[in-house]
């Protein structure tokens, strides 16, 4: 236990510090640290996916307070607890046996307020992780409405899965043994999501790159290149233009990759944009996260880009992991989901010293240098996302967030009060 | 999978690591922020609301450091407190342990203190505990450490950064004076600091010895020293064995860069993206809260949680807010500004470019500009605050006034509708009356006489004995008063912006000294009239040639008349040379010049009798031209110098011409070769030029024949 504390710790640091960098390296590391969380949480024997929860969602607020612009470790922490949730229900419901009728009383499973009286959260711990009785039904107060849906699902599964397991009392050592190993099992997976996003969405390549096309992007993406290299491995001819992403100009690393791996590119400067945008085909950008409404937070110079692409109809593409997914609204994005870097990116200080001396003149600094590091790209302006799971209109991104992320796990910051 | 991973990386270091160690002197040994360092210690004091040690840990921290020794002087318990109840001491990789020491008065006698506590035995990084800076170590340390593989007496490497100085205040931004650097362009290696420019006139003296030793060096006036250090163990040493070594830069660097016989050397790192400065006085308290507020200092800026400090969210036009602010709806707060949690601030208050810290009340109509407020201040209606630093707890009764550049310290209270006069300070401390005006003076030794002196204040409250005159009624705290020459000068390292009068004035100094001074190139275009007839190099050379024909012949005089030794009037002829950068012929013609003329100016009567004046001249002073005829060539100008005359100033000398040269072949002032090559060079010249020539004809014969007979 110790040992997570400080690897937690550690974590939060470096989120803090802004050592973590690019959303797809924070929530793999997001995950790896929470699996190790996890591993290594002692379990009671009641209520084990409650403690689990309470546990994942203590750690999660931390980390997204850490660095609330790398929205990327509250979607981790939000696919975590989904998870935890899930695999509860499915053990739940492989024990359930053959009472059907016993499986509505689940639906106090998710215990959202884990900070109930001590009394009320041993008897919900108890109808989770027991098949649920008579005495725990009547004990029980149901938590809130969010559990409805939540009581479907599971009675439809429960009713499926009645026939095959008749013995109620299974060994609680094992149970809890299991639901961590399931548990493990899932983030296992959701990490190796995570790596391997970027060839998912590069195999749709093909059917989205055609001969003879000129595509556009902006600053460097992991995905774009092996999006783009994928198209050029199925023998695609097509050229690249792409624009340099002042003032990090990761455009120049893009460029070079893209010539290694023998594609046709030409650099160009972001102001360039709007002359260039009527010779494209296609603009592909990456993103740093999306939002609920199909909004995108992306590299700063995008949202001119889509302005540009819109105007001249050229379809605006943008490729995102399935973790960069996020489940929240903006809300006045650009400030809140901003983050300003340091100007020294921008202007040298040493030249501009004699401009900031503030010992001269009012004292007021005349100069001031903003270097946001986002965009926000309103959903209008998206064509198409492609994702790992396939290509998806902005307006059906609540329909992904839906599956992937539990409503209760939405809002991450425990209340003290409750 | 964690610990695992972390237990890897461990592995890859441990081989050839050796943890990283750094000194934070938690004490700058000086008085610049009196009379708050009274009662707190510096690095506890917060810029734009954190402690400044916490910026200086934080990047120690993130430059992978593993070891800082803070070293504590003053007030040394309320730092080691400080430290225990923040984050820093339980970090994984991070350790912070304290050096306690009571008798240091310098960061020279820390440094030997360290050395004895034998805890540094690798390369450490060298920082005071006010040092803001973001710049990325791991270059810096490589250099240094492959500059120490092949060269073990570089035992420094000091940070620097471009940063140009004010043309016209001769300071820096940071209110420090301008600093000159000499290094060599190649080897970056530091050869020449001097942060004392003589008489602000930014004017520097080099030795030529020192120019001639160095091929390139590259001289730069634009130069911040960022006071962050890379030492060699040898450093402590060195501190050790020179015992009076006091301060970092005056002392040590400038004696290691002048004593070459153990052949330290001192290297230079300049970063360029990266921002490092060093708070030093109130100015740069100033330029540095600014430039946090405008990020230059990323990612320790505010809304990043680097140390302790409250979430803070960043809102557009760089205004900073905490949490639980309350703030009355007519209360404008301008750009570039901090609001600390807790804070309240009322109706039409208007509030720019300032820091307000956690917990204070701000009444309304109050007017805030440019101001740093900590914490728990209470402003009250109708206060108007310009350029202002207000530490902890001070009350401002309302209606009260602090003009631009006031300090005010811990709890004073200012009365109502008082005004506090431009750079004023308050303390509720007396002024300690035996000031030495050294800035080394350690404010640890007045400790104990303090806490002394905070008692009887705790127990004087209660009897109100506070002064109305000092700071209004109902006011409690001291007006420090200033010696005349801190008053003259306050404005260099105030918070508040040099006034505009200020400027003027030293804008028209400026002037005046460029038009005292020809030489002096600064860029600053002059409509000088003076100088516009010595615009071609050719007039200024003839001009300086004149003048020091002058020089020598005044020079010349004086000795004859005071009958100076010869020795010393060559000393002071061969300085006018160096210092007017002629060649040694034109010393030799100059004087020789100087004594003819002093010949002609004896009484004499005829010819004969001038004839004779020169040669008892030639005969007590004919040695001094030794030294200066060294060539033949010397020789020749010597015979057309004396041409000259007698052909312009001193015709007299014209019927004698003959008769003199033959004293001066007689005296082996000039040889018989010059004279051959004198009449041969004259041999093509116009026949007004050969008259000399002529009239010496016979004399040039017999020279030949006698030269013929010798073969």
């Amino acid at each position: 236990m110790p040992d997570t504390h400080a690897l937690v710790t550690d974590f939060l640091n470096k989120l803090k510090k802004r050592k973590i960098e690019g959303s797809k390296a924070t929530a793999k590391l997001t995950a790896e640290l929470l699996r190790s969380v996890i591993s290594q949480q002692r379990l009671p024997n009641t209520n084990q996916a409650g403690a689990l929860i309470h546990a994942i969602k203590a750690i999660g607020d931390q980390l997204t307070a850490a660095n609330p612009v790398e929205v990327a470790v509250g979607n981790i922490v939000r696919r975590v607890l989904h998870i935890i949730r899930e695999e509860d229900v499915s053990l739940t419901t492989a024990s359930i046996g053959g009472l059907s009728l016993q499986g509505l009383s689940d639906d106090d499973e998710d215990d959202d307020n884990p900070l109930v009286s001590a009394a009320a959260a041993a008897a919900a711990a108890r109808t989770t992780l027991r098949p649920p009785s008579l005495q725990t039904l009547l004990e029980d107060i149901p938590p809130h409405s969010a559990a409805a849906a939540a009581a479907a699902l599971h009675h439809s599964s429960s009713s499926a899965g009645d026939s095959e397991d008749k013995t109620k009392s299974t060994d609680k050592n094992s149970r809890s043994r299991k639901l961590k190993h399931n548990v493990i099992e899932a983030v296992n997976e959701l990490i190796q999501d995570i790596a391997t996003c970027h060839e998912l969405i590069a195999e749709q390549a093909v059917e989205h790159i055609h001969h003879n096309e000129v595509i556009l992007t902006l600053g460097s993406s992991g995905t774009v290149i092996e999006f783009l290299c994928a198209a050029k491995e199925k023998k695609r001819s097509f050229r690249v233009f792409v624009a340099e992403g002042a003032p990090r100009y990761q455009g120049h690393t893009l460029a070079k990759e893209l010539v290694a791996r023998g594609l046709q590119t030409t650099v160009i400067t972001d102001s360039a944009v709007f002359a260039m945008i009527s010779r494209v085909n296609m603009v592909i950008v990456g993103a740093h996260a999306v939002m609920a409404n199909g909004g995108v937070i992306a590299p700063v110079g995008l949202n001119m880009v889509a302005l540009a692409a819109q105007r001249h109809a050229v379809p605006f593409v943008v490729l995102a992991g399935i973790h960069k997914l996020c489940p929240l609204y903006p809300h006045n994005p650009e400030v809140l989901l901003n983050e300003l870097k340091s100007p020294s990116e921008l202007l040298d200080f040493g030249e501009m010293s004699d401009c900031m001396d503030f010992g001269s003149g009012t004292g007021s600094p005349l100069l001031h240098v903003v270097n946001p590091a986002f965009d926000y790209v309103p959903p209008k302006l998206v064509s198409l996302f492609i994702t790992d799971t396939g290509g998806h209109n902005p307006s059906y991104m609540y329909r992904l967030i839906a599956d992937y992320y539990s409503a209760d796990d939405l809002v991450l910051q425990q209340r003290p009060t409750s | 999978m964690g610990a695992k991973k972390g237990g890897k990386e461990d592995a890859v270091e441990d081989m050839p690591h050796v943890p990283l160690k750094a000194i934070l002197l938690a004490d700058s040994f000086t008085t610049k922020f009196r009379p708050i360092t009274l009662e707190c210690p510096k690095v506890l004091l917060p810029i734009v609301n954190t402690p400044m040690i916490d910026y200086t840990l934080a990047w120690l921290e993130s430059a992978n450091v593993e070891e800082v020794f803070v070293f504590c002087c003053s007030h040394s318990k309320q730092i080691i407190d400080y430290l225990d109840k923040s984050k820093w001491v339980n970090q994984p990789n991070f350790s912070v342990s304290t050096i306690e020491s009571h008798n240091c008065i310098s960061a020279g006698d820390a440094l030997r203190f360290i050395y004895d506590k034998n805890v540094i035995n690798g390369d450490f990084v060298l920082i005071s505990g006010d040092t803001v800076s973001n710049m990325i170590l791991t270059e810096a340390l490589q250099e240094h450490k492959e500059r120490r593989q092949k060269d073990s007496n570089a035992v420094m490497t000091m940070v620097i950064k471009q940063s140009k100085p004010s043309q016209i205040t001769r300071q820096t931004r940071l209110g420090t004076d301008e600093l000159f650097m000499a290094i060599d362009p190649a080897t970056k290696q530091l050869l020449y600091y001097d942060d004392k420019s003589d008489d602000q006139k930014g004017t520097l003296t080099l030795d030529k010895a020192f120019l001639a030793e160095n091929p390139s060096i590259s001289i730069h006036n634009d130069k911040q020293d960022c006071y962050i250090d890379i030492c060699s163990p040898e450093v402590l040493s060195l501190f050790t064995d020179n015992f009076d070594y006091q301060h970092l830069r005056r002392h040590f660097v400038k004696g290691l860069l002048v004593d070459d016989i153990m052949g330290f050397k001192i290297f230079t790192h300049e970063i360029h993206s990266d921002y490092a400065a060093r708070i030093d006085n109130f100015r740069s308290y100033d330029s540095i809260s600014k430039d946090i507020i405008q990020r230059w200092t990323y990612p320790f800026v505010p809304d990043v949680q680097f140390s302790l400090n409250n979430p803070t969210n960043l809102e557009r036009h760089g205004i900073y807010r905490a949490s639980e602010i309350l703030q009355s709806r007519s209360a404008e707060i301008g750009p570039f500004t901090y609001i600390g949690k807790g804070s309240s601030i009322g109706g039409k208050t208007v509030i720019s470019n300032s820091v307000i810290g956690d917990g204070c009340k701000i009444g309304s109509n109050v007017l805030i500009d440019g101001c740093y407020i900590w914490n728990n201040v209470t402003i009250e209606d109708g206060c108007n605050l310009k350029q202002a630093i207000l530490c902890d707890g001070v009350v401002m009764k309302s209606g009260s006034v602090l003009e631009p550049g006031v300090v005010l310290s811990f709890n004073v209270v200012v009365g109502q509708e008082f005004v506090v006069p431009a750079y004023s300070k308050v303390s509720l401390l007396p002024q300690p009356v035996t000031q030495d005006s050294d800035e080394e003076l350690e404010y640890a030794d007045n400790n104990s006489g303090i806490i002394h002196t905070i008692d009887t204040l705790e127990n004087g409250n209660s009897r109100t004995e506070w002064e109305s005159s000092e700071v209004g009624i109902g006011g409690r705290g001291f007006i420090w008063s200033m010696s005349e020459v801190d008053h003259e000068e306050e404005w260099r390292h105030s918070v508040a912006p040099i006034p505009e009068t200020k400027l003027i004035e030293l804008t028209q100094m400026v002037f005046d000294n460029l038009e005292l001074n020809i030489q002096d190139d600064i860029v600053l275009a002059v409509p000088g009239e003076q100088e516009s007839g010595n615009e071609s190099d050719d007039d200024n050379m003839d001009d300086s040639l004149q003048i020091f024909e002058k020089e020598i012949e005044a020079t010349f005089l004086r000795a004859v008349h005071e009958k100076v030794k010869d020795d010393h009037i060559i000393l002071e002829v061969n300085s006018l040379r160096l210092s007017y950068n002629l060649a040694l012929e034109d010393c030799a013609s100059a004087l020789f010049y100087s004594m003819m003329k002093l010949a002609l100016d004896t009484t004499h009567t005829s010819p004969a009798s001038l004839v004779k004046n020169a040669n008892d001249v030639m005969s007590r002073y004919g040695k001094l031209l030794k030294p200066y005829l060294q060539s033949v060539d010397g020789e020749i100008e010597v015979i057309l110098k004396f041409e000259e005359m007698c052909s312009e100033s001193a015709k007299e000398f014209a019927a004698v011409f003959v008769q003199i040269l033959h004293m001066l072949y007689d005296k082996d002032i000039i040889q018989e070769e010059a004279i051959l090559n004198w009449a041969e060079e004259k041999e093509g010249a116009d026949e007004s030029d050969k008259v000399f020539v002529k009239q010496s004809e016979k004399f040039i014969q017999w020279l030949n024949e006698a030269s013929e007979e010798e073969d």
